[in-house]
């Protein structure tokens, strides 16, 4: 009996050993550490550096735009803003690290402005950017208000910054967003480039709080949160009883840019799920490689297949819609809704098909499974 | 026939194999309610959600606000009670009730396993459980006993021996055999494991798990039976089991099948473990010095009481094949899945979203299941028709008291089986507050357009 007990010893204990320590990288395994350095170096930092430098653009427009208000400085101004805005497109998927911090996504690109919030902190000159509060006071829709959305054309735009009584603080209020901007973007790649890119490949394990785990889920969230739900299904009236709200546009008051910003920020999910490398046209290690690496095949077909043959369909779809949303959701609002059906198809694949074959858990679920 | 069955029943043996049962058991079970409390479960799976999704049938067991925490309590000090043999009777049913209520609370964290001890538990209740190495031995001679009737101890073996058995008739299907799903999906998430690891991605590699799985698991209980295997047998049940904690996150249940099936044993290794665990506490002698044999008597308390173990026997050997009264795939509607030692047998997942139409203002609500569910409820209601219904039936009521006159709920639901690509789950056309739970065939669960072949 004894001999019994002893060996169950010891196989918990070799058991128990093994499933521990780790280490070595069996040749059949998919190398996330390779993914995760192809993320990091060749996706991830060169997003948030192009996105950095064309924030710095912004806030350079926006400095030559106080010191001289004139047209031809708002119009470089607009310019870089929508730069700039695309270029947010790009970054707002990897809310992880200093990003989540610093709020980066919700105090770039919290939509739509509060008008009169903005208005208010012109008014008194009193308030701080950071706080909870001010998210929809600041980021990209509220330079869209300051520079496209304080009159009906430039001249009278261009008055709040010239004879206006308040001139003085609207050039300071547009001095100050675009600096918060600067030095959000700033502080996160600082991060990156100091300990955050070695933390973030070292963290190559498939447990919840694992990189792979978290881009992950990030890349789905993005998609169904920011994409499907933020730029189609609340502007086109989806989640709020059937009525429209074609002023939830992103963009709304330069308004003839919602389909540029949609596409791009789709073109961000597609290259990143196909590994693509951030400004040219290499791919590397990515969520189409480990897909094809588990073998997940769907109907004949792999799924990483039938992921970008979905994406294939949702950019046509998006090339019924109208430059403006505003104007889509007006003349034909049931293409804005077909566009958004054509999209929840591809969020069921990532969300549902793609996660399970890669065995990732949607959020944070614990307890014992059977 | 009758004859011999009486021979049988009248049958003894030594009673230490059913007080080392009694032990484990209690102790395990003690173990496993303090962990369920460490981890915070209790808060979070039974206080925090502000929806719970019943059983049908049991409706009205609900988690209790703050006296939760009490009745995990009373489970735990009546699992105690059990492992020491004190009071025995009144702790083995307080512990089924208890335990019972717990699981009936909310299905969201419905286990195989958990239903086993439900069903342990409630056959314990008419077993002598503490005739030996008991604190009621102990006070009281006249419930001790040296000997009881077989049936008790064998009764046991048997209802492991069921769980393990029809766990490997569900595996006899065409997908886990012929296609190794769900493992060829899960298996790969566990590639980075050392020595092992390397081959957890390779098809034949995951074929072997499958058909050895479901070799073991229809053999393991004659294995064990048999003296001349049994010791190799309960190797390999460490193995198995052991390999599946690594493998999967099923919680203290592989230990629980590890230790349960050491009942197997004869009654010499029963009082061997018995006799140390008194040397170590230095608990008296007389604790395992009994000389008296129960006889199982036939009279009529006696005779409705194995009335009511055999009932109860035959009724789980039936009530796992219900599923074959319903149609279209089991996998794929459910119905009849739980209760039958369905145990690791697929891989499903759900993406469910839900409208409350209001027709007299002619408009809808997109609802955020974020608002009602936790993230483990959303999970599991996504690919349950039962929870789906339920879940429709809160919206109803709550978006009535919310000012939608008798609301229409819709749901759009997409499920994905066991590697195929994800299809609509649920006819979106259907009002489901107009449909109602029943035992009959939920005829809104779109066709599979698949089959799985087998049991």
């Amino acid at each position: 009996m004894r001999k019994i007990l002893l060996f169950a010893f010891f196989a918990l204990v070799a058991f128990g050993c093994s499933s521990s320590d780790g280490g070595d990288n069996p040749s059949d395994t998919f190398d996330r550490s390779a993914m995760l350095t192809h993320w990091a170096d060749n996706i991830i930092i060169p997003s948030y550096e192009n996105y950095q430098a064309k924030v710095n653009t912004l806030a350079t427009a926006a400095a030559a735009f106080n010191a001289n208000p004139s047209q031809l400085n708002l119009e470089t101004l607009r310019a870089s803003w929508l730069d700039g805005y695309k270029a947010f497109q790009y970054v707002m998927l990897y809310d992880i690290g200093k990003a989540q911090d610093l709020n980066l996504k919700l105090s770039g690109n919290t939509y739509p402005a509060s008008a009169t919030g903005i208005e208010a902190n012109i008014a008194s000159g009193n308030y701080n950017l950071t706080t909870f509060s001010q998210f929809d006071k600041q980021g990209f829709p509220a330079v869209d208000y300051l520079i496209n959305g304080l009159g009906n054309n430039d001249p009278e735009i261009l008055a709040f910054y010239t004879t206006n009584a308040n001139a003085v603080k609207y050039k300071q209020y547009l001095t100050d967003v675009t600096t918060r901007l600067k030095t959000v973007i700033d502080a996160v790649v600082a991060d990156w480039n100091g300990g955050f890119r070695d933390s973030f490949v070292a963290s190559n394990g498939n447990s919840v709080s694992s990189s792979t785990n978290k881009i992950t889920n990030l890349f789905v969230k993005t998609l169904e949160k920011d994409i499907r739900y933020g730029k189609l299904g609340i502007p086109s009236g989806l989640f709020s009883n059937g009525t429209t709200f074609p002023e939830k546009v992103e963009a709304y008051y330069k308004n003839d840019i919602s389909r540029n910003l949609l596409n791009e920020s789709l073109h961000a999910e597609q290259d990143f799920f196909n590994g693509k490398s951030f400004g040219n046209a290499t791919t590397g290690p990515g969520l189409k490689t480990y897909l094809d690496h588990v073998n997940a095949v769907r109907n004949g077909q792999n799924l990483s297949t039938i992921i970008n043959n979905q994406f294939t369909a949702v950019f046509e779809a998006n090339t019924t819609l109208d430059e403006s949303f505003s104007e889509q959701i007006f003349s034909d609002n049931t293409k804005m809704i077909n566009a958004y059906n054509v999209l929840q198809q591809q969020v069921v694949y990532v969300k549902l098909d793609m996660l399970q074959a890669l065995n990732i858990t949607i959020d944070y679920v614990d307890g014992d499974g059977d | 026939m009758a004859i011999s069955i009486r021979k049988y029943l009248a049958s003894g043996c030594d009673a230490a194999t059913l007080a080392f049962f009694r032990l484990a058991f209690g102790f395990m079970m003690l173990g496993g309610l303090i962990r369920f409390a460490a981890y915070g479960w209790i808060e979070k799976f039974y206080i925090k959600p502000v929806f719970h999704f019943t059983y049908y049938g049991f409706e009205w067991v609900k988690p209790l606000g703050d006296w939760t925490y009490l009745l995990f309590a009373v489970c735990a000090v009546s699992a105690f009670m059990v492992a020491i043999g004190f009071k025995y009777r009144l702790a083995i049913v307080t512990f089924f009730l208890t335990f019972t209520y717990i699981e009936l609370m909310d299905k969201t964290t419905y286990l195989n396993h958990y239903y086993f001890v439900s069903v342990v538990s409630f056959i314990m209740i008419f077993l002598p459980a503490n005739a030996f190495f008991s604190v009621d031995a102990h006070r009281n001679q006249k419930l001790a006993f040296s000997r009881i009737p077989r049936w008790t101890t064998d009764i046991l073996k048997l209802l492991l021996g069921i769980v393990y058995f029809y766990a490997g008739l569900a595996k006899l299907n065409s997908d886990w055999l012929l296609h190794a799903m769900p493992l060829k999906i899960w298996l790969p998430g566990n590639m980075d494991l050392p020595l092992i690891g390397t081959w957890l991605n390779q098809n034949w590699m995951q074929y072997a798990f499958c058909w050895i799985g479901a070799a073991y698991d229809l053999t393991i209980p004659f294995l064990l039976l048999n003296r001349k295997t049994r010791f190799w047998a309960f190797l390999l049940v460490i193995v198995f089991h052991i390999l599946t904690k690594i493998l999967f996150p099923i919680g203290i249940f592989p230990y629980i099948m590890i230790v349960a099936t050491l009942i197997f044993f004869g009654p010499s290794f029963h009082r061997g473990v018995l006799g140390y665990i008194r040397s170590i506490f230095r608990l008296p002698h007389s604790l395992l010095i009994m000389t008296k044999e129960k006889v199982q008597t036939f009279d009529l308390p006696n005779v409705m009481k194995l009335n009511i173990v055999i009932a109860f026997v035959v009724f789980q050997l039936f009530f796992p094949f219900r599923y074959l009264l319903y149609p279209d795939e089991l996998f794929w509607t459910e119905e009849g899945f739980r209760f039958s030692w369905r145990v690791m047998l697929m891989e499903k997942a759900g993406y469910t979203e839900f409208r409350v139409v209001d027709e007299a203002r002619n408009a809808v609500v997109h609802v955020d299941n974020h608002e009602f569910l936790t993230a483990f409820q959303e999970k599991q209601m996504a690919f349950q028709p039962d929870f789906i219904l339920e879940y429709a039936h809160f919206l109803h009521d709550e978006f009535e008291k919310r000012g939608i006159q008798d609301p229409k709920v819709f749901c759009t639901s997409y499920v994905a089986l066991n590697g195929r690509l994800s299809q609509p789950y649920i006819d979106p056309k259907v009002d489901l507050s107009k449909q109602y739970e029943s035992f009959r065939h939920k005829t809104w669960i779109l066709l599979f357009n698949d089959e799985i072949y087998g049991f």
